[in-house]
């Protein structure tokens, strides 16, 4: 990034936001909005808490459940879409209204199949997640290059190789799905837990809001915010290797 | 004593012949004939490339010998045997390479041996000597993404070498890269062919091309795909490669030959 001809690094664009975070903050024109030094002294508060603690663990135990979930579920949904046109005929449309389709107003009734509890997160999660990972899988089954096919055949290889073949071939796509899908989770997961409000960050958050501790409140939102970020962060390393690889696909 | 040596060379010439290939034809799906009443024998050991325009059907002629394709009527044999699908007496060498983009070239070139459940280490050495033998001694750890399209090439003629075939299939192998890499490639494959004692049917729209490597050229006319002439081209290959290029029967043949396919490109 360049700024009057001077190189300033990407970052500096968050200092100024948090500059100005914190210059409207100490208006106190809002009780909705503490400045931003007070949202980092509750930091440590709600990081130490008892209650964090235990509803960071909930919260990571349903997000990873969902999303392990979806992963399964998505890859393999989207590698029969890919490979049977039949089964691509009678799916792809339910899965493209699911991608769009507002989720939240699903979890009602995710709630009162599943309860006001865990699973009700965890199949929020897997709502949120699965439809985006099966779409990009069943992409990268349809970009697999025929000719790669054609050469495992003339070797000789048996479905399972063929099979191995497809999978790692679609692989830079599935990864890019499962970076979106990780992301798409964390949304379900407070979306989630916000609307049982109930169970672990969502009740949380209603604790704090109902009690106008708005630092806190703003506090759990930075530490769900850099935990979303960088499981993606994580995954788009990984997708960069692969991609690396598939370099010479083209 | 007549009749055996009517017996002997029938023999002979069963025994020459290693692919057969009888009325063979293909009609595809929109009811296009790509390939009619084809009958061809190709010889043990030599090269034939099949020669034509695009749409003449040489790449189908050439996926039905190897396996990928099925006639809509007729058969093939090789070595006397009638191909019901791919085999590991042929190989096939792809136009677009089709290498493992996550695999290394070691990897990639003991592919075959690998799904003939070679034990590691053994197809690990025989990838290795094909590897040298085509000219990649020192790439064996890289990816293909790091290698130019000739040398991607190269990979893929080592993997069709390692399976130890009878019998090369290559689908226009040298049509994806430069003209540089591409002279080169050809000089190597004549060097080769006089180290692996195989059987090789290459598919070439490139007059040169064909005259250049061939012991015979199968020219094809296009839609239908027919038979339209066989040249044996009578060219030393012995000495140096660059000198064939300047040698008048070289240049003469590749005349005859385009005089006989301008008509259909006009």
């Amino acid at each position: 990034m360049e700024f009057y001809g001077f190189k300033v690094p990407k970052a500096a664009a968050l200092l100024f936001w948090a500059a100005l975070w914190e210059i409207v903050g100490q208006f106190e024109l809002l009780l909705l909005f503490p400045p931003l030094s007070e949202v980092l002294l509750a930091l440590p508060d709600v990081l130490t808490t008892a209650s964090f603690a235990e509803a960071a663990t909930l919260t990571v135990t349903a997000y990873l459940g969902g999303l392990a979930l979806a992963v399964v579920i998505g890859i393999g949904l989207g590698m029969l879409m890919g490979l049977v046109k039949a089964a691509d005929n009678l799916l792809n449309m339910w899965v493209n209204i699911f991608l769009s389709a507002p989720l939240s107003a699903l979890v009602p009734v995710i709630m009162i199949i599943f309860g006001m509890g865990m699973p009700t997160v965890v199949v929020t999660v897997f709502m949120f997640a699965v439809w985006i990972i099966a779409l990009d899988t069943r992409a990268g089954v349809l970009h697999v290059s025929p000719s790669l096919m054609e050469m495992s055949t003339s070797f000789g290889a048996s479905r399972l190789e063929r099979f191995k073949i497809i999978l790692l071939s679609a692989m830079p796509e599935i990864l890019a799905g499962v970076r979106l899908g990780v992301i798409r989770g964390v949304k379900g997961v407070v979306i989630g837990q916000l609307l049982v409000s109930i169970i672990g960050v969502g009740a949380l958050f209603s604790l704090y809001s109902q009690n106008f501790l708005m630092a806190h409140f703003w506090a759990l939102i930075l530490i769900l915010f850099a935990f979303a970020l960088s499981l993606a962060e994580v995954i788009a390393r990984l997708e960069h290797r692969i991609e690396y690889y598939a370099g010479a696909r083209a | 004593m007549n009749m055996t040596t009517a017996i002997k060379t029938q023999a002979e010439t069963a025994n020459d012949a290693i692919i057969e290939t009888r009325g063979l034809h293909k009609v595809y799906g929109g009811g296009v004939t790509a390939l009619q009443d084809i009958n061809l024998s190709f010889k043990r050991g030599e090269l034939t490339s099949l020669l034509g325009p695009s749409g003449c059907g040489k790449t189908t002629l050439l996926k039905i010998i190897a396996g990928l394709l099925e006639p809509t009527s007729g058969e093939v044999d090789v070595n006397g045997k009638p191909v019901k699908g791919p085999g590991p007496e042929r190989a096939f060498v792809f136009q677009d390479f089709a290498l493992m983009p996550w695999a290394t070239v070691l990897r990639n070139a003991a592919f075959g041996l690998e799904l003939q459940g070679v034990a590691k280490s053994e197809r690990e050495d025989r990838a290795r000597h094909y590897v040298a033998e085509v000219g990649l001694a020192g790439f064996e750890d890289k990816y293909p993404h790091e290698l130019s399209g000739g040398m991607r090439q190269r990979v893929g003629l080592a993997r069709a070498l390692a399976v130890n075939a009878d019998v090369l299939l290559m689908d226009e192998p040298f049509s994806a890269v430069d003209e540089q890499t591409r002279r080169k490639f050809q000089e190597d494959l004549i060097r080769l062919r006089e180290v692996e004692n195989k059987t090789f049917i290459l598919v070439t729209h490139s007059i040169e091309e064909a005259v250049y490597l061939s012991d015979s050229i199968v020219m094809l006319s296009p839609r239908p795909g027919r038979l339209n002439r066989i040249v044996h081209p009578a060219i030393d290959r012995s000495g140096d490669p660059d000198l064939i290029r300047r040698n008048p029967e070289y240049l003469d043949l590749i005349d005859e030959i385009w005089a006989g396919l301008r008509a259909y490109v006009e």
